[in-house]
């Protein structure tokens, strides 16, 4: 009786599973996730620039953690984002998971240069170098390369199955990457400070706390905008030959 | 087990298992992970002696030296248990301060002393306005001279029982 409840609900969430009942959905749902990200843009650099004193060490050196910070965040959360996706890929071989995780890939690539570039430019004034070989910061480099290797074996193999199965592999295995980053700077020594913000302490003035998280909201909402627009995309490029497809697009006009 | 469940634990345990070997490898590679060694590791001999390492501690209070050339300095590095001399000759970094921590890339010499070649300073991961720093330094300060004020009164109120009784 329960399991028979369950698998009622998990249908009824499944529905949006299928890209003919997802489609419209992420047509609706663009619009705010866009506009929330720059509303939140706009507020969390105008903090950044214009609210939040200077640090008392590091003076205004500091203030390009407002976009390091929530970047290099983004880039360890959206590949286990794109990792669930492959495992959901593979178990319940759905393939818009697979077009979720494709979808995410490009952005968390995106991310992982901005983190890796606003961190060198951080490093030059504050460590006195551009770049270090330590744990942190090769784990991070890693990353990068973790998410261009999925990009490239996903573009290379025509096939979107045998491409969905092969770059899923590659992005669940990569998986382990990612505590590595984020616990380097407790493993190892390393000339990257270790965190400021964990769960049980914040070693960060309020104003400048509050501020970061605008900003991490900001890149939340545009991730979400952007991925749903490329996963539209894939979903007009794979069935554009489908009736549903061609009805939807004929409402649009 | 339907097929979707079997997948399932498939994916788990393939992930698990490989999450596992790269655990036992990256335990074997531990020590050629560390980018820097502590002062007492150098004095103990953990630190490489024929060839350049990383150097990682505290730049000692007091300790700072400039040479007349004004490119070469002197001071001492420290984790709070040992502590080693350093002499570096160029431009330090705009964060290199006493008390602040720093890496230096270079050599021990048999003259004990760490010759470095970089001097990179590393920053913590607190974060405020000036004059949040300076309350807190105040505070602490305060904290130091009533704690101070605190053993004094209590000394002389111990120094002063006995010299009651012997009077009586």
């Amino acid at each position: 009786m329960a399991s028979k409840q369950n698998e009622k609900k998990l249908n009824s969430w499944l529905k949006f599973s299928s890209t003919r009942n997802f489609y419209p959905l992420a047509d609706k749902m663009i619009p705010w996730f866009m506009g929330l990200a720059i509303v939140l843009t706009l507020i969390g650099l105008y903090m950044t620039f214009f609210v939040v004193p200077p640090d008392y060490q590091q003076g205004n050196s500091y203030r390009i953690m407002y976009i390091h910070v929530p970047a290099a965040w983004m880039s360890m959360l959206i590949y286990l984002l794109m990792a669930l996706y492959a495992g959901i890929y593979f178990v319940l071989n759905v393939k818009l998971a697979d077009m979720m995780a494709g979808g995410l890939a490009i952005t968390g690539a995106i991310f992982t240069v901005i983190a890796l570039w606003t961190g060198s430019m951080w490093g030059k004034p504050t460590w006195g170098t551009w770049w270090v070989w330590d744990a942190r910061l090769t784990s991070e480099l890693l990353l990068l390369f973790l998410y261009l290797g999925y990009i490239s074996l996903r573009a290379a193999i025509d096939d979107p199955n045998r491409a969905a199965k092969a770059s899923g592999l590659l992005a669940l295995v990569g998986v382990v990457n990612v505590p590595i980053i984020y616990f380097s700077v407790t493993w190892w020594n390393t000339l990257h400070q270790g965190a400021s913000i964990t769960t049980n302490k914040t070693s960060m003035a309020t104003e400048m706390f509050i501020t970061l998280l605008v900003m991490v909201f900001a890149f939340w909402m545009y991730t979400i905008a952007i991925v749903l627009m490329r996963v539209r995309n894939e979903i007009i490029e794979r069935e554009r030959d489908t009736s549903w497809l061609v009805e939807e697009l004929g409402k649009e006009k | 087990m339907t097929p979707r469940k079997k997948r399932l634990v498939i994916v788990l345990v393939g992930l698990l298992g490989f999450a596992v070997v790269v655990t036992l490898v990256m335990n074997a590679f531990n020590s050629n992970m560390v980018f820097f060694f502590s002062p007492t590791q150098v004095l103990n001999n953990e630190a490489p002696r024929d060839h350049t390492f990383r150097l990682g501690g505290i730049v000692e209070e007091g300790s700072l030296v400039r040479e007349n050339d004004g490119l070469t300095v002197r001071f001492n590095v420290t984790d709070g248990l040992k502590t080693v001399p350093v002499k570096y000759v160029g431009i330090l970094p705009d964060l290199f301060r006493e008390g602040q921590g720093i890496v230096a890339q270079g050599k021990w010499g048999a003259d004990s002393i760490f010759t470095a070649k970089e001097v990179l300073a590393k920053h913590d991961e607190n974060y405020m306005p000036p004059e949040v720093a300076e309350a807190l330094e105040a505070a602490e300060k305060e904290k130091a001279a009533q704690q101070e004020a605190a053993a004094r009164a209590k000394e002389s109120s111990a120094a002063g029982i006995p010299e009651e009784s012997t009077g009586q």
